[in-house]
């Protein structure tokens, strides 16, 4: 199921990912967001979740698995944890789920700033083809997509949401 | 052994001879041009058309390394390296270990290289003891065991008032000195040209001056002391003027330039490359066209090779750590030519500055084929293209800044004395 | 003239001079060692990017300082770190410095980070790998001879650059030995790449080497004239180990005419930020009060060559 008519609305997706959230995270949960879908969405969910939930950004280029055959990526963000993670709960925030690696090198990252209480995963597109046990507590849509493509998501000049495909090339499989 | 050497193109720069001609050759020596003499029946004809045949070339700087630096090279390859090149004579300076003070020594050079039947050996001797610079040498003893000049070699000699006393000394008996122009102390601890290469590589340098004072110096006292003085490896434009002023100021002096200097500046030293670590080092652009245009004017009478075999593990070390030197007997014939091509100076007017002009200062009847004169003879195609590479080189020195490059002109008979000792 | 330092895909695989460096890679380097900085604000300061490399520190030529900041930022990225005090030359054991590089990688080197006191031996060494069939195996030049100092161009570039932001407005000073200085020279290389419109150096004729105005440099002996309107004053370590001969009458002498005062200082622009390779020779190169004053970035430098170098080493171990 390839076409970009199959993917959802993305700021559909995330009203509905928003609202899955809203009554079930904790009062005191932290946003994590991974860079850079997951740092956008991190924003929004903050605006659109009730209650005070501070955000931080995390970039795991520093923990992933593929550093031996793809080396540094081009561009490497700075982690940005404007709290303790110690003692934390903490949301896990990315965009696209698919093989659960990002998720897993950010886990790794965020033990090695603290223990936190627990963590949670929300996803705003879970596209199947795990190649680790991770699962997302909150999803905002599943979808079906060619192994040679990649699902993108994208922030318009007007901060609006997009979601598409694109040939998967050297980017790597989240 | 009678041997025609037959329609080459004839070229003997001494004679202004340049024309399609065979050669006859009768008891080592040549006997006649063109036609050949009566009775004539050749027991090896060459077939030389498409050839030149050009006097057997003479190089006035080739290390050969004996005594003493046999691990680097011995005298059979170095003999070898020379007749493959085409070189039929070569002086061989003293820096040897021990240095050729001595005229045991020089005998036993002379000896040894005679015993081998390739090329003419022409020792120079030290000009002080050890070279040290303080005390100078029995130059009679010397000259008569075979030295046809003295020099320094490469040895720094800082004591003015001993170069001068040397000089005087020579000068009385009328011996050759052969100096480079190095000021001992601005070149002290520099191995490349003081440039812009050299601040870009962080590499000590060797300032022009270091050349231009010590050609001053021995320019004023080849004027005071009458000694016939030869300027050994120019390196700089301002050595050039000043060669040039000297001569037109009537002073009998001769100078030479590298064959590597003809072609190479700093630049070509690249990130680091130890096989252009040269002493004296190459230099600017603008100085290397001086040395050139010097060439082709004539105030730089020869080119010669400076044949320096320095073994593999003593190039393999950071540049000032390396040891500084190129292999060049088989590569003297084809970057003449390449400076000819490029300079656009014919064939005899090159193969002058390797045969006619090095006879001339190394004082020998040689470096022409008159009738009469020694049969050493060089035979070569000028169009034959071939890779340098350890392989295609006899001496055992593979060091030269042109390893992998092609070069155009290939030796293909060298006569000595009127035998073959080289054909390929 | 290929570049030794870039693979075929122009990636850089060894780090052996600033000079001729794509502006692109540079500025990824800086880039890079931003989040470095932060990670060394952090309890856990590591990360597991080269995690089984072994990274040898071949330092022929001894230095505790720079030798302990890469062995640092090696460890921080989980790297096995392997410290060789060749001491003076190699030669002197007898065994010549590809031999000892031939020892060193049948022992599973995948970094050699080496200092020597003759300029290109890194070149040397790298250039052994790639005849070689190791292309695996990445050199950094942490110093050699006069000729480069690339990671210590780089921490300066960062550290100018993090408290100027933009280079092409920037007019810097560099006092003192260039004659002698690999980080000078460095630094140049850098400073031009990235656009910086006036670079100065500084210094008597004895301690300037020729043709520097042919690296984009231009030349001053009076420091007044040369520290006005400055926005970066970069001052030298007065070499004293690598003078020969008659360059300097003496310390004193130096610091009359070109050391760094608060007068001088006062030349320059009043956001003026001063800069020092370390060690400083206090007295001699800066007088204490501007060493330690408000102006001095000098100990900010030292954090930032941590980050710099974790930035270069990840980005040459993720090169294939």
């Amino acid at each position: 199921m390839a076409p970009t008519s199959g993917l959802p609305d993305a700021e559909a997706t995330l009203a509905a990912l928003a609202e899955r959230m809203r009554c079930a995270v904790a009062i005191d949960a932290k946003l994590v967001g991974i860079y850079s879908g997951g740092a956008w969405l991190a924003d929004r969910l903050a605006e659109l979740l009730s209650g005070e939930h501070p955000v931080g950004y995390i970039d795991v280029s520093f923990y992933r698995d593929d550093y031996a055959t793809k080396g540094l990526r081009a561009k490497v963000e700075t982690t940005a944890l404007p709290f303790d993670i110690g003692g934390a709960r903490i949301v896990l925030v990315d965009d696209v789920l698919y093989t659960g690696r990002s998720v897993r090198a950010a886990i790794n990252e965020l033990f090695d700033y603290g223990r936190p209480e627990s963590i949670e995963l929300a996803v705003l597109i879970d596209r199947g083809g795990r190649e680790l046990p991770i699962e997302a507590t909150y999803v905002g849509a599943r979808v079906a997509v060619a192994r040679d493509l990649s699902v993108v998501l994208n922030r318009q000049p007007d901060a609006r949401l997009e979601l598409s495909v694109e040939p998967a090339g050297s980017a790597p499989r989240d | 052994m009678d041997i025609e050497i037959r329609n080459g193109r004839l070229i003997d720069p001494k004679h202004g001879v340049d024309r399609t001609a065979s050669l006859f050759i009768s008891a080592g020596k040549v006997v006649a041009i063109g036609d050949a003499p009566p009775r004539w029946q050749a027991r090896r004809v060459i077939d030389a058309s498409g050839l030149v045949v050009c006097p057997g070339l003479i190089d006035v700087s080739a290390r050969l390394r004996e005594p003493g630096f046999e691990y680097k090279a011995t005298l059979e390859s170095e003999m070898e390296a020379a007749v493959a090149g085409g070189v039929t004579s070569l002086a061989c300076p003293p820096d040897t270990d021990p240095p050729l003070d001595e005229p045991g020594l020089v005998e036993m050079l002379k000896h040894r290289a005679r015993s081998l039947n390739r090329a003419h050996v022409y020792p120079v001797g030290a000009l002080t003891v050890g070279l040290k610079g303080d005390t100078i040498t029995e130059m009679g003893e010397l000259a008569d065991a075979g030295c046809i000049a003295f020099s320094q070699a490469d040895a720094p000699m800082s004591d003015t008032q001993v170069l001068w006393r040397a000089m005087q000394y020579a000068a009385t008996f009328g011996y050759r000195v052969w100096l480079r122009p190095q000021d001992a102390h601005l070149s002290r601890g520099g191995v490349a040209h003081d440039g812009e290469v050299a601040t870009r590589l962080g590499l000590a340098a060797v300032p022009p001056w270091a050349e231009t004072i010590a050609i001053d110096t021995i320019v004023e006292l080849a004027r005071a002391t009458g000694a016939q003085v030869h300027i050994a490896r120019l390196s700089t434009h301002d050595g050039v003027v000043r060669v040039r002023d000297a001569k037109r100021s009537g002073l009998a002096v001769t100078c030479d330039v590298a064959a590597n200097h003809v072609h190479l500046a700093d630049t070509d030293i690249g990130w680091f490359n130890a096989q252009c670590h040269l002493v004296p080092p190459l230099r600017s652009g603008r100085d290397r066209d001086s040395l050139r245009a010097g060439l082709a004017d004539g105030t730089i009478d020869v080119i010669c090779s400076d044949h320096t075999p320095v073994d593999d593990d003593a190039k393999q070390l950071p540049f000032a750590e390396s040891e500084p030197g190129a292999t060049g007997l088989e590569l003297l014939l084809p970057l003449t030519l390449k400076w000819a091509v490029e300079a656009k100076v014919g064939l005899p007017v090159a193969l002058s500055r390797i045969t006619a002009d090095p006879a001339r200062i190394l004082g020998i009847d040689a470096g022409h084929l008159a009738i009469g004169a020694a049969a050493d003879v060089c035979i070569f195609d000028p169009a034959a293209w071939w890779t340098v590479e350890p392989r295609s080189l006899r001496s055992q020195g593979k060091n030269t800044p042109f390893l992998g490059l092609e070069m155009a002109g290939k030796v293909r008979f060298t006569l000595v004395s009127g035998h073959v000792v080289h054909e390929s | 003239m290929t570049n030794p330092q870039l693979n075929e895909r122009g990636e850089l695989t060894h780090l052996l001079t600033l000079e001729g460096l794509p502006e692109e890679v540079i500025r990824r380097i800086l880039d890079t060692a931003v989040p470095f900085v932060s990670i060394a604000e952090r309890d856990v300061k590591k990360v597991p990017l080269l995690r089984g490399k072994a990274v040898f520190n071949l330092f022929f030529e001894s230095s505790t300082r720079t030798r302990t900041t890469f062995e640092i930022a090696a460890k921080r990225l989980s790297a096995d770190v392997i410290n060789l005090n060749i001491g003076v030359s190699s030669t002197s054991k007898g065994e010549t410095l590809l031999d000892t590089i031939d020892n060193l990688v049948a022992m599973n080197a995948d970094m050699f980070v080496v200092r020597h006191a003759q300029s290109g031996a890194p070149h040397l060494i790298a250039q052994h790998l790639s005849r070689t069939d190791r292309r695996h195996i990445h050199v950094i030049n942490a110093g050699d001879g006069r000729h480069a100092h690339p990671t210590q161009g780089l921490l300066d570039l960062f550290t100018i650059r993090h408290y100027k932001k933009d280079f092409r407005g920037l007019t810097v000073a560099i006092v003192g030995d260039l004659l002698h200085s690999r980080v000078a020279r460095s630094l140049i290389h850098g400073l031009t790449t990235l656009g910086t419109p006036e670079v100065r150096a500084i210094g008597p004729q004895t301690l300037l080497p020729a043709a520097l105005e042919s690296l984009g440099v231009r030349v001053f002996h009076d420091m007044a004239s040369g520290v006005r309107g400055a926005d970066v004053v970069v001052m030298l370590r007065l070499q004293s180990e690598r003078m020969k001969g008659s360059l300097l009458p003496s310390a004193g002498e130096f610091f009359k005419h070109y050391g760094l005062t608060a007068e001088k200082l006062a030349l320059a622009k009043p956001d003026a930020i001063v800069m020092h390779p370390g060690p400083m020779n206090r007295g001699v190169e800066i007088e204490s009060a501007v060493a330690d004053g408000e102006h001095s970035v000098i100990l900010p430098q030292v954090t930032f060559g941590i980050a710099v170098r974790m930035a270069v080493m990840s980005i040459l171990a993720g090169t294939s």
